[in-house]
């Protein structure tokens, strides 16, 4: 049961935008949290930025790496922020 | 009792934004302006590209005008961040804190910027005379990545 694939939207911004080639998509997961996602994701597309650098946010709030992920989540993985 | 924190695209007005604060109670004034500047780590700078995460950046921006409203004996805050590509000389970002006292004001206006600049989720891409474009912070976290994260 935990282990159900998800439907699961993904943002990504700067950095992580322009390695993955668009600023969304839908991807179906068993990922149970975001840095199983995540960690599915870099092998993919082979991202740069590793988790630990990152800050992640779940249905548009901050969230910790290991909250449990529900089917139809939006999530997004924040590069490093330089505002100012 | 103003708190408000926006994004745009356009220009920002600063002269309109100071009068928002007016406030009679009101003895001191301080501003930040954050200004797109001609070079960085010593490279030539063209101009910057400002990307945002609207709905949480609006989110994050909110909570720390709050928090500067709640932790300082101000009257009123304001923050504006520019999104979007700036050319070198336009005004990136602008911070305005109104209080009794200018001790006040100085504090949350320092409080104001260094949160934004450090949570809020905004990404600066700078383009150079070269040709090149390089994300802030980006780059050289996905360089000590590849350099085996000896770098802290």
């Amino acid at each position: 049961m935990e282990n159900r694939r998800k439907k699961i939207v993904i943002h990504y911004f700067a950095l992580l935008r322009e390695e993955r080639g668009c600023a969304s998509e839908e991807v179906e997961s068993a990922a149970r949290t975001p840095l199983e996602l995540y960690r599915e994701l870099r092998g993919r597309h082979d991202f740069s930025l590793g988790n630990e650098v990152l800050r992640v946010a779940v249905n548009e709030e901050f969230q910790a790496w290991d909250v449990p992920l529900a089917d139809r989540d939006a999530v997004a993985f924040l590069p490093p922020v330089a505002g100012g | 009792m103003s708190g408000a924190f926006e994004l745009t695209r356009s220009a920002i007005n600063e002269v309109e934004l100071r009068k928002s604060l007016a406030n009679p109670a009101g003895g001191a004034l301080v501003t930040f302006e954050g200004w797109v500047r001609n070079r960085n780590d010593g490279r030539p700078v063209t101009g910057l590209e400002y990307e945002c995460f609207e709905t949480l950046a609006l989110k994050e921006g909110g909570r720390i005008l709050s928090k500067a409203m709640s932790c300082f004996d101000i009257l009123g805050v304001h923050c504006v961040h520019r999104t979007g590509r700036l050319g070198v000389g336009e005004l990136a970002v602008w911070v305005g804190v109104a209080a009794e006292h200018r001790d006040d004001a100085i504090e949350a206006c320092r409080y104001v910027i260094d949160e934004v600049k450090h949570r809020v989720p905004i990404w600066k891409k700078e383009h150079y005379t070269d040709g090149d474009s390089v994300w802030v912070h980006c780059a050289d976290c996905a360089a000590h990545h590849h350099a085996g994260g000896k770098v802290h």
